[in-house]
Formats: C-alpha cells, sequence, structure tokens
C-alpha cells in the first residue's frame, strides 16, 4: 500500500461531496426559478397595432370615382389615375398589401371572389410606384390551395409581381382589436406589417346584411373561430373596419353576384355590371353599392350606419366628391 | 454477370422504384394549379400506378366483381414478369419489401452472426402467407376484398398517408418554427432555405389529421421492427401478394444452380438470404420463397452458385410452395365462413351506421366492400382532410375503409380527386358536372327543355334544433347557409319573431333545410359554430348511391304518353 492511497481516498470522497452538493444547489436552483415562473397560461395579446393607412386628403381630388366600361383592367388604371394616380398612395419605402376576396373554391365567373384582373392591375400600379414589396392574400374559408388556384388570383398576383402568401394559420398573431364586439382575435401577419393596405372586395349578395362589399371583406384579415361573428355581425364588420382602416377601397363589381350570395355557384346568380369604384372612404363605397344594386335602403342598414357614428366614413356618399367615368 | 454486380443493380432497381413510390404517394394531393376556371381540376400524374399495376389487387377486385376497373389491366404486365422471373417483384421493386430490406439489413452482422445464418435457414411458419393469400382470395369470391388490408402496397399507401406523412410534417413543420425563433442572425436565411425546399416537396400547407392514424401506426412499426428478428417476416410470413407470386413462380424461367463441388460450407450464402429459400449447397432451394435479392450470389467467395434462364430446376430444387393439406383446408373454411360471419352485422344494410358517409361518387355498400382494398389514397388526396380510415362505421368488415368526418373536413362540391385515384372503382370516376348535377330548364310554356340531373348526394343535413342558435336561443347565426355550396342553396330561411330572456321581442332568421337539393357535403357541418356536437349534421340518410338508404318518394315522373 503506498502511502498517498489515505489522502486519494480523502480527496476522492471530498470530490463526491463537492459534486453532490453542486448537483443539489443546482437543482434547488433550477426548481425555484422554475417554481417562480408558475402562471396561470393566459394568451398575451398585442395591443396598439390598429393603424390608420389613409393618406391625406386633397381637395383638388375626387374622394370616389365610379369607372364602368368592358375592360376590368383599364377601369382600374383610369380610376386610379384619376383619384390622383398610385404614386399619390404609395412610395417606395411602402410594403403594400392587396386584399382581394379569395373566400371561396370558384371560378372567377361565379362571381364569388375577386376578378384576378383587377388584383393584377393594382399589383401593376402599386409596383410601379415604387412599392418595396406588393402582398396578395387572404383568410379563406374553404381549403386556401383550391381558392387561391381557382379564383385565378394566385396566378394573375404572381404574375404581375405580387408575393402571394398562402394564410398560414402559423403566421397570425393574437391582437387586440379593442372593438365594441371584437376583442383578441388572431391576425394574419402579413396585414399587421404592411405600411398600406388595399382593399380589393367583390359585390355580393349576403343572407344576413343584404349585401357583402369592402367592410365585411375584413374577415379575412383574422382567423379562429369567425363562424361566431355572425351573431353580431354588423358590429363585428364595423370592429373590424376600425382596425384597418384602409388606405383605398376597390370594390370590383364587374360582375356582381346578385342571389345566393356570398359563395354563389353557377354563373345564374352573375350580372355583368361592368363597373370598378375606387374610393378613400370604405363607407361610402359600400352604401353607394348597396343602393346602385341592390337598392337597399341605406340609413336601414346597420353596419353603415354603426360605421358613420364610428367615424369610419360618411353614407351619404352623394356628398362626395365623385368622378363618374365612362372607359 | 457477377454477383456483387447484379446486387448493385438490385440496389438501384430497389431505390429507383421507392423513390417513384414517394413522389407518387407525394403528388397525391390538390395539384396546386387550375389549369382553366372551367376545367375539372385533375391530378397530374398516374398517382396510383402502383396500386393498379398490383396482380393481387387484380386478380382479388376481378373475383369479387368479374370485372377490371380502368387501368387494372396493367397489372398483367407483372403477372407475366412473374411467369419470367418469379419473385422477382419482391426483391428489386416492391416498395415496402424494400423498406423491409432495409430495416433488416441494419443487424449488426459480428454480433449475430450465427443467429442471423439460423433465422435466415427456410421455416416451416413461412407457408403462413399461403394461407393468408387463401383467405383474402376465398373473401373476395364471397364479394368482399376486405383482405387487401393486408396487400403490401396498400398496406404501405395506407400507412404513410394517414400514419407517417402526417406524424413527419408535423415534427418538421415543429423544428422548423423552433428554428425560425433561434437568435440566428443571418444564418437565418438557411432556415428559411430549408423551409422553402420542404414545403415544395414533403410538407403539406395544411398539417393531415386522421382517425385510426396511430393504430395504422403503431402497426406500421410493429412490421417494421419485426425485421430485427426475422429478416422480412411480413414478406416472408404474412404477405399475400408475395404468397400469389410465389405460386406463381414454379412456371418461372430463372433457376438457382447450386455447384457443390466448389461449396466449402462457409455458409455466407445464408447470411444475408432476404428470402429464407435456402440457397446453400446441400439444402433444399426454396423457389417460391426466393426474391432474386443476389445477395447469395455475390456472398459466395467461390462462385458456387450461379442463377440460369434455362428453365431446368437444378437438382436442390423443390418449385412449389410447401403446403399442408389441413391448413389449406382451414384457410378456404376461414374465408368461406368468415364473410358470412362478418356480413351478419348491419354493416352492409342500410340500417348501419348513419355517420358511414362514404366519398361522393361511391358505389352502392355491397359493390363498395367487393372493391375497396383500404389503400387510403383517397384519403391522402382530399384537400379538405374530409376522409378518414373508418373503425367500425361499416361493421368489422369496413375496417379502415374511407369514411367522411364533415366536422374535421366537408366535401368541396368542384372537387373530384378521390374519385380520381381510386385505382379499383370503389369511389367511381366522376366528372364536376356529374358531381354538381345541373336544374331542369323549362321554356316559358312548360315544356321541359333540357332534362335536370341530380347531384350525387352523399347523405343529407339535418337540424339539431336544441342546438342551433335562432332556434334555441333566438340568436342570429345563419354560417350554415353562408357556406351552403348549393345553387340555389339548400338552406333556405324563414324570419320568426322569437322572444329572448328580458322578455322583448325580435325577429331572427331561422334556417331549414330543403332536402333536394342538398347533396351533404357536410359545409354547413364544418361551419357551424357550436364546436364539439354541431347544430346541423349530415347523416347518410338519401345518399345517390343506395337505393334503400332513401326517406324522400320521388316527384312525379312526366307521364310517357302511349
Ligand atoms: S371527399 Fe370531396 S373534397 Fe375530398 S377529395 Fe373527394 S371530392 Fe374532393
Ligand atoms: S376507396 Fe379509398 S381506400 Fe378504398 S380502394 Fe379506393 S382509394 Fe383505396
Ligand atoms: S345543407 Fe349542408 S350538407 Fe346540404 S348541401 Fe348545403 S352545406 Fe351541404
Amino acid at each position: 500500500m503506498s502511502p498517498r492511497a489515505p489522502d486519494d481516498a480523502r480527496r476522492q470522497f471530498l470530490l463526491r461531496v463537492l459534486r453532490i452538493g453542486a448537483a443539489s444547489a443546482g437543482t434547488i436552483g433550477l426548481g425555484a426559478f422554475l417554481g417562480g415562473r408558475s402562471r396561470r397560461p393566459e394568451e398575451g395579446a398585442a395591443t396598439g397595432l390598429g393603424r390608420d393607412h389613409a393618406v391625406a386628403a386633397n381637395a383638388a381630388l375626387p374622394e370616389m370615382v365610379v369607372a364602368q366600361g368592358p375592360s376590368p383592367q383599364l377601369l382600374v388604371q383610369k380610376a386610379i389615375d384619376d383619384i390622383g394616380g398610385m404614386s399619390r398612395f404609395v412610395s417606395a419605402a411602402d410594403t403594400v398589401l392587396i386584399k382581394p376576396n379569395i373566400a371561396w373554391d370558384r371560378s372567377a365567373e361565379e362571381a364569388a371572389t375577386t376578378n384576378p384582373d383587377v388584383v393584377a392591375e393594382l399589383v401593376r400600379l402599386c409596383l410601379a410606384a415604387g412599392a418595396r414589396s406588393v402582398i396578395v392574400t387572404d383568410v379563406s374559408c374553404n381549403d386556401a390551395e383550391s381558392c387561391f388556384a381557382r379564383s385565378g388570383i394566385a396566378d394573375a398576383a404572381r404574375r404581375a409581381g405580387a408575393e402571394v402568401v398562402l394564410p398560414d394559420t402559423r403566421h397570425m398573431r393574437q391582437v387586440d382589436l379593442k372593438g365594441g364586439t371584437l376583442g383578441v382575435w388572431p391576425v394574419l401577419e402579413p396585414f399587421l406589417d404592411a405600411t398600406k393596405v388595399i382593399n380589393v372586395p367583390i359585390a355580393k349578395h349576403h343572407s344576413l346584411t343584404g349585401v357583402t362589399l369592402g367592410m365585411k371583406n375584413w374577415y379575412g384579415i383574422i382567423g379562429g373561430n369567425r363562424s361566431r361573428l355572425h351573431q353580431r355581425i354588423h358590429e363585428s364588420i364595423v370592429d373590424l373596419a376600425a382596425f384597418a382602416r384602409p388606405t383605398l377601397t376597390v370594390l370590383d363589381a364587374n360582375r356582381v353576384l346578385m342571389r345566393n350570395g356570398p359563395t354563389g355557384g353557377g354563373v345564374d346568380n352573375v350580372e355583368q355590371r361592368n363597373t370598378v369604384i375606387v374610393s378613400t372612404d370604405q363607407v361610402a363605397v359600400d352604401a353607394y353599392a348597396a343602393k346602385a344594386w341592390w337598392n337597399l335602403d341605406v340609413p336601414r342598414l346597420r353596419f353603415l350606419q354603426l360605421a358613420e357614428e364610428r367615424g369610419l366614413g360618411r353614407t351619404d356618399f352623394a356628398s362626395l366628391r365623385t368622378h363618374v367615368l365612362q372607359v | 454477370m457477377r454477383g456483387t454486380t447484379l446486387r448493385r443493380l438490385r440496389l438501384a432497381s430497389q431505390i429507383t422504384f421507392f423513390l417513384l413510390f414517394v413522389f407518387l404517394l407525394l403528388r397525391t394531393e390538390f395539384p396546386g394549379s387550375v389549369r382553366s376556371a372551367g376545367a375539372d381540376v385533375r391530378v397530374p400524374y398516374p398517382v396510383s400506378l402502383f396500386l393498379e399495376t398490383d396482380p393481387l389487387v387484380a386478380l382479388a377486385t376481378a373475383l369479387s366483381t368479374a370485372s377490371l376497373y380502368r387501368h387494372l389491366l396493367w397489372a398483367v404486365p407483372f403477372v407475366l414478369l412473374a411467369l419470367i422471373v418469379g419473385r422477382g417483384f419482391c426483391g428489386w421493386m416492391c416498395p415496402l419489401g424494400s423498406l423491409h430490406h432495409f430495416v433488416g439489413s441494419m443487424k449488426s452482422e459480428r454480433k449475430r452472426g450465427p443467429k442471423l445464418l439460423e433465422s435466415n435457414r427456410y421455416k416451416r411458419w413461412q407457408s403462413a402467407k399461403y394461407y393468408v393469400l387463401t383467405v383474402v382470395l376465398v373473401m373476395a369470391l364471397f364479394g368482399s376484398v376486405a383482405g387487401l388490408l393486408l396487400d403490401p402496397l396498400s398496406f404501405l399507401v395506407r400507412s404513410m398517408a394517414t400514419a407517417v406523412l402526417p406524424v413527419l410534417n408535423y415534427g418538421l413543420r415543429a423544428s422548423l418554427d423552433w428554428a425560425h425563433e433561434l437568435p440566428l442572425g443571418p444564418a437565418r436565411v438557411g432556415v428559411s432555405g430549408v423551409a422553402t425546399v420542404l414545403d415544395a416537396t414533403v410538407l403539406s400547407f395544411r398539417q393531415p389529421h386522421f382517425h385510426q392514424a396511430l393504430a395504422i401506426g403503431l402497426l406500421f412499426a410493429f412490421v417494421l421492427v419485426l425485421n430485427m428478428r426475422v429478416t422480412r417476416f411480413w414478406c416472408r410470413a404474412i404477405c399475400p401478394l408475395g404468397a400469389m407470386l410465389g405460386v406463381v413462380s414454379r412456371w418461372s424461367f430463372v433457376q438457382l444452380q447450386k455447384h457443390d463441388e466448389k461449396c466449402n460450407d462457409c455458409k455466407r450464402c445464408e447470411l444475408h438470404c432476404q428470402g429464407g429459400d435456402d440457397p446453400i449447397p446441400g439444402a433444399i432451394w426454396r423457389k417460391a420463397e426466393c426474391h432474386l435479392c443476389m445477395n447469395c450470389l455475390g456472398d459466395c467467395p467461390e462462385g458456387g452458385l450461379s442463377f440460369t434462364w434455362s428453365g431446368r430446376p437444378g437438382k436442390q430444387t423443390r418449385e412449389t410452395p410447401q403446403l399442408q393439406r389441413r391448413a389449406v383446408v382451414t384457410s378456404l373454411v376461414a374465408g368461406a365462413v368468415g364473410l358470412p360471419l362478418l356480413r351478419t352485422g348491419p354493416g352492409v344494410k342500410a340500417a348501419g351506421d348513419p355517420l358511414l358517409i362514404r366519398p361522393p361518387g361511391s358505389v352502392d355498400e355491397e359493390h363498395f366492400l367487393d372493391r375497396c382494398i383500404r389503400c387510403g389514397d383517397c384519403m391522402k388526396v382530399c384537400p379538405n382532410n374530409a376522409l378518414h380510415p373508418a373503425l367500425f362505421e361499416a361493421g368489422v368488415e369496413g375496417l379502415w375503409s374511407p369514411v367522411l368526418v364533415p366536422r374535421i373536413g366537408y366535401c368541396e362540391p368542384n372537387c373530384t380527386l378521390c374519385t380520381q385515384v381510386c385505382p379499383t372503382g370503389a369511389i367511381w370516376e366522376m366528372t364536376v358536372a356529374e358531381k354538381i348535377g345541373s336544374p331542369a330548364r323549362m321554356a316559358p310554356d312548360g315544356t321541359v327543355q333540357q332534362p335536370g340531373r341530380d347531384p350525387n348526394r352523399i347523405g343529407t343535413a339535418f337540424y339539431d334544433r336544441g342546438r342551433c342558435l335562432p332556434w334555441a336561443m333566438g340568436i342570429e347565426c345563419i354560417v350554415c347557409e353562408e357556406w351552403c355550396p348549393t345553387s340555389p342553396k339548400a338552406i333556405y330561411l324563414v324570419p320568426a319573431q322569437v322572444t329572448d330572456a328580458t322578455g322583448q321581442t325580435k325577429t331572427v332568421r331561422q334556417p331549414y333545410v330543403e332536402p333536394k337539393r342538398c347533396t351533404g357535403c357536410g359545409a354547413c357541418e364544418f361551419a357551424c359554430p357550436i364546436k364539439g356536437r354541431p347544430a346541423v349534421y349530415v347523416t347518410s340518410a338519401g345518399e345517390s348511391r343506395s337505393k334503400a338508404n332513401q326517406f324522400l318518394l320521388p316527384e312525379n315522373q312526366p307521364l310517357q304518353r302511349s
């Protein structure tokens, strides 16, 4: 036995004590740390993300342009031209979100989704105005891939140079919409990140509200169990419109779904109206269309009245500086 | 050709066919673009190719239907192939076989050498697959191809589609999300790059969820793990297609020749034998068991083995499977008695499960069961994740056949993808026009200009008024009506005065179903905001495919003038 052996044994023992001590201290520390973090899990929500995307008013320019003619593409061009040109709304620093209606797995002829030519032309105009990027997206009701493909919008927008984003539930953020009816809902991130927003709805019939036009199109920026919104549909529409506050609304009324909305099906329900309405006032567009094609009594459409009360725009569309163009 | 070259060729062939299989399986999905707005969306590749060239699928459905559906004729060349090269398909082409081969080859030779040799010798239980085949075919003759649950291609497609790919999808997505959160700085581009590549190849946009995925996945894993005990246990003992090819192989030309004089009894030929067919000189070579993997040729250092095309069997060859008369009789009886036994349950009768909603285009239940091989291709292709493997909705016999679960996914009116991929016509191919039908057109004077055509119905929607908001609670809703895709809508609304809890009266729109327009697509059930048990739900009542499962008296037929 070598004389160093007892020392070695003692060192081993001390080392072991140290190791056990360190391990216990670590465990206790980690336990205390994790214990301190214990909270009842609650989904956090971002606030203050609603912003006004509008640009400054210009008294020399119209507030609404109603363009009529056979070519959807030309209608968009001329109408935007007339309202001040795209450079009035979009500049080089802008990320533009274009929000058509791509809710249903229907072809463009069935008029349940926005006309792809209208979308594509807007994309081109934004890019020509120098936009940094243009994103086209919507939270579809039917399977998104099918809707984007069959509506023809994915193809047309991509060809025009836009980035087409399929709505992915993983790319939504919980946001407090701060509405009277709508509180925390998941909102599509591309919408939150955009600096300019162009709403491109299509005019359609709807059993609950009579019509679905521009403001209802905002259903498509949120996810979650949207089917609940219909219980207070007017309030929901207005809460979303107040949150979204678009730069422009471009209503596609080239083909109008007069009946069996909002899904349509077949072409018997579709009427040719050859019209595009462009406006900076999202309320006025809806009021105009509801009156023009369904002859609805505007003062009795609750969402329009609520929107006006909230200061989102004017239902009395006749008071707007309006141009009517034949293209 | 030298053994090692043949072995390499075989490996190349296995990899090629496996990749082709995976490619076609991944493309069994919504094609991503629509050629023109009016045209039907079609799957662009022959995605069910492997199932359609499967001789067992062809034989069994030929027995059960006395016909061959659509492309099943393509199985004939594969029977001819077996007449030339026996079970070459098992060793060179079968994607499930290749998977077994791969897993089996992960055993450590050094540790398990002697055990490996022992386990690779022919065993009597290898005959089990012939009895399985007998049961499958007898059942088919009596009108049920439920046994094709065990067809290797059906087994593989189903397992991959409903379990493996969804798991892969979930795992990869979760890892990508996790990687996105990492503070990588500019290296994040790498993560995005990987994500883009995966998105374009294996990942689906929507995470699929399938009923029965756990059971199907565990069975698949179990069958693969068996290879760690016995190489290609499935192929040796269970596979009815292997058995069928084994039977056919007796007429085939390829023959193993054993040169006893060269053999020094090193036993290496048995080390990697896939079939367990005793290639070693001195033993009887079992032709029906051999997969022609060529491992024995490559492994023999003395050149003691060779394959010839002579068709003349070597001295130590047994060309036919070794069967016991008793067991054959037992399996004949099992097949003949088993099916009627299964059919005594309520499955086939219309009085069966009301939630047995079959995919659109399906033939009536009795014919469905003599066609559906449970491959799950329809489940894989459905863009809405609407189709799921049944548990007992269609009786025990209907296990893992497709059932539509509207709460998870409804049937899109202008989609006919499942009808395109079904290899056997259980879901009969259909165009969109046939699916959505057309209304009759009348001239102003009342003469019929174009007779109407009924849509294809998979069931009918019913309201549960005790749960429906406008009915039960006087709350406005009608989401079902909004979603209903028919034109005119099958759901109509009637304004009704209701009194709320404070005693105030108000008007709400209450929904009703017009059954003549309803196709049972389930969009209403899917969209109903009442989660869990919905307030509107579809049952199979009124489905087009069944004469018995009808509740409406048909409209008056126009009288024929004589
Ligand atoms: S069940 Fe309907 S939606 Fe699904 S693949 Fe078949 S036709 Fe398409
Ligand atoms: S119905 Fe589905 S599971 Fe059955 S054979 Fe056809 S595609 Fe395969
Ligand atoms: S009522 Fe429901 S099941 Fe029937 S067609 Fe309409 S959405 Fe489909």
